[in-house]
């Protein structure tokens, strides 16, 4: 059966890893497996801004997916960048393999305020939501609520639910229909 | 709403355009990639996009300002926006002179990037909204092809929808391009005779004897050359319409020959005796004011009377110039398809220029006018320049529009000042084109105390 996989660059910490195996289980249904962390893509680094450029994290990222990985997601907790834009909170391929979600910007502390790990792991879960459905093809939603709308500012993030609108949830299933019969799968709602 | 609107994203690095690409795919647009000035605008000749983020500085033959110009000829709405890394108000300069929207620096905040985008969809959205509005505006402002919102021309079609299944003849009126013979066939599609013929015949075309012949008909060997018999328009046009354009320009005999028919419902052709009856209606038209030639005895009293039992008189354009925006872009939409253009729009400074000019050729002269544009525009939006042959036309004519109420001597005033203008205070010159010779002109000049020039 084939399965969702959490690829962390370089230690992640086990609440964060254990919540994105929660609610992306819960969200797409699929299976949620780790793999090993995987070293830092220094190539991707760029030096001047302390930045990973998330394009060259993905094509990284490509070479290591498990035969049986429907989707990988990349964690990583640097900030990362695409050229033409200062920041991303995170990166998909659309109705691709792989997704990288960044953990820098998701702390209170970014924002100069008191760390709130609640929040902070609610953040967390959202963006891997948002990336993940990318890779099954759904694009921004116009319903801030629905956890695929655009997110370029954090406030934003915290506006959405962690969880699918229902007209992001019906294209997820139409878009997976061969694969989640072939894994014998029921959508989990 | 989003995937309607082409994207494109043209950069020399590929992993910018790449990532822009994608990250505007995310956001639900359609975008594609090129990677010189020169792929960008092989593309744009082929496909239409909405936006270009074009990177300023490229290798090759196009660099971005050069490649926003070639673009912006071939579609001259899309929304450019100039992408670079080093700003220099020189280069922001430029860019926004030669028509970019926007001049962003990257990296740039994604919120910045995406507010852009989307507020130039939006506005893309309005004027798509815009047109397809417009479009039906033509719609419910068209009747049998007429397109006016002009209240005299709104009385007419409702004149028209109440007279149409009448019989009674209707007299036209109007200068020559109003459309007469568009409320003509308007008559009779919308009443009773639609599914019979409507036969059109232009009186001022042919000679007293030929016209005689192409609206009675003719028996064999009634004329030199008339080696068969032939129906007339008036027998072709049974049980429905006869339009008699040019009414004012036939001949007393004629219009006794057409008194009958009316009176009667029959005629004879030419050289026959057979009586033929018809069941035509007569619809007539002039440019000419068939009351002055009645009172002047040119135009038989009886005649125009029976003709003008039911009168339309045609407002000019210039007395419904509201339409005019109404029929440009009905013109462009229906033009433009027949020509092979694709033009789509009109600017409003060239609307404006249609909007100023007098339009003595009326409607079929405006439709002229767009379609020379329409020739030789080299954008999808008629501009200014495309009408610049209305304009010295203009020009032109204003200097010798003669104002009413004016005195014969200040219109010889005016007369002597236009010409000495025209011909730059040359006297021989100004004195051959007024016909007097030039003590008479210096007589003149010296009476109203003109100047040379």
């Amino acid at each position: 059966m084939n399965a969702i996989y959490l690829a962390p660059f370089g230690i992640i910490e086990e609440d964060v890893l254990s919540t994105l195996e929660i609610c992306l289980w819960q969200v797409y249904g699929f299976d949620i497996r780790r793999i090993p962390p995987l070293p830092d893509p220094s190539a991707a680094l760029d030096v001047k801004n302390n930045q990973y450029n998330s394009s060259l994290v993905l094509k990284d990222l490509l070479k290591k997916i498990p035969k049986d990985a429907e989707k990988v997601l990349g964690i990583t907790s640097r900030d990362l960048f695409i050229p033409m834009l200062s920041f991303v909170f995170g990166h998909a391929q659309l109705n691709g393999p792989a997704a990288i979600v960044s953990l820098a910007r998701l702390h209170q502390d970014f924002y100069h305020l008191p760390e709130n790990r609640e929040l902070f792991l609610h953040r967390v879960m959202k963006e891997a939501i948002h990336e993940i459905g990318h890779t099954f093809g759904l694009i921004h939603c116009p319903d801030l609520n629905c956890a695929m709308s655009l997110s370029n500012a954090i406030q934003f993030v915290d506006k959405k639910n962690g969880e699918l609108c229902n007209n992001c949830t019906i294209l997820f299933e139409e878009s997976t229909k061969h694969s989640r019969r072939e894994n014998g799968m029921e959508m989990q709602q | 709403m989003k995937k309607l609107w082409n994207i494109m994203v043209v950069d020399d690095e590929e992993v910018m355009r790449e990532s822009l690409a994608a990250w505007l795919r995310e956001d639900g647009y359609t975008v594609e990639t090129a990677e010189s000035g020169k792929e960008a605008i092989d593309k744009t000749k082929l496909k239409e996009y909405a936006i270009y983020f074009i990177d300023l500085k490229m290798p090759g033959g196009h660099d971005g300002i050069e490649t926003m110009m070639e673009i912006r000829k071939i579609q001259p709405e899309a929304s450019i926006i100039i992408v670079t890394a080093y700003a220099t108000v020189d280069t922001a300069i430029t860019a926004m002179k030669e028509g970019a929207q926007e001049y962003i620096v990257k990296p740039c905040n994604p919120e910045e990037i995406s507010l852009l985008v989307s507020r130039i969809i939006k506005i893309k959205n309005l004027q798509r909204e815009n047109s397809i509005l417009r479009k039906k505006l033509t719609k419910q402002y068209s009747f049998c092809d007429i397109i006016s919102k002009n209240p005299k021309m709104l009385e007419i079609f409702n004149l028209i929808k109440e007279v149409a299944s009448l019989r009674s003849t209707v007299m036209i009126q109007g200068e020559s391009g109003t459309g007469k013979e568009l409320i003509a066939r308007a008559i009779h599609y919308s009443g009773d005779r639609a599914g019979k013929p409507f036969v059109g015949v232009s009186c001022a075309a042919l000679t007293e004897s030929l016209l005689e012949s192409e609206l009675f008909g003719h028996e064999k060997g009634s004329f030199t050359g008339a080696t068969g018999q032939k129906k007339g328009k008036f027998e072709m046009a049974e049980g429905g319409t006869i339009f008699l354009d040019e009414i004012g320009d036939i001949s007393p005999k004629l219009q006794l020959n057409l008194l009958r028919i009316l009176q009667e419902r029959n005629f004879y052709r030419v050289g026959g005796t057979e009586q033929i009856d018809v069941d035509v209606r007569v619809i007539a038209a002039t440019n000419r004011n068939l009351e002055d030639a009645v009172r002047e005895g040119r135009f038989r009293d009886d005649l125009f009377y029976r003709l003008n039992v039911i009168n339309i008189h045609l407002p000019s354009l210039r007395d419904r110039r509201e339409d005019i925006p109404l029929l440009v872009h009905n013109f462009i939409e229906h033009i433009g398809p027949e020509l092979g253009r694709e033009v789509n729009d009109i600017s409003e400074g060239a609307l404006k220029i249609l909007l100023n000019h007098n339009w003595p050729g009326n409607v079929r002269e405006l439709e002229n006018a767009v379609e020379r544009a329409i020739v030789t525009c080299k954008t999808k939006v008629l501009m200014e320049d495309d009408f610049a042959f209305i304009i010295s036309h203009s020009v032109e004519k204003k200097q010798w529009d003669i104002p009413s109420q004016l005195t014969l001597e200040e219109i010889e005033n005016q007369a002597i000042t236009a010409t000495l203008h025209r011909t730059h205070g040359n006297i021989k010159e100004a004195s051959s084109i007024l016909g007097v010779d030039r003590s008479t002109l210096y007589d003149r000049i010296k009476k109203y105390n003109l100047p040379r020039n």
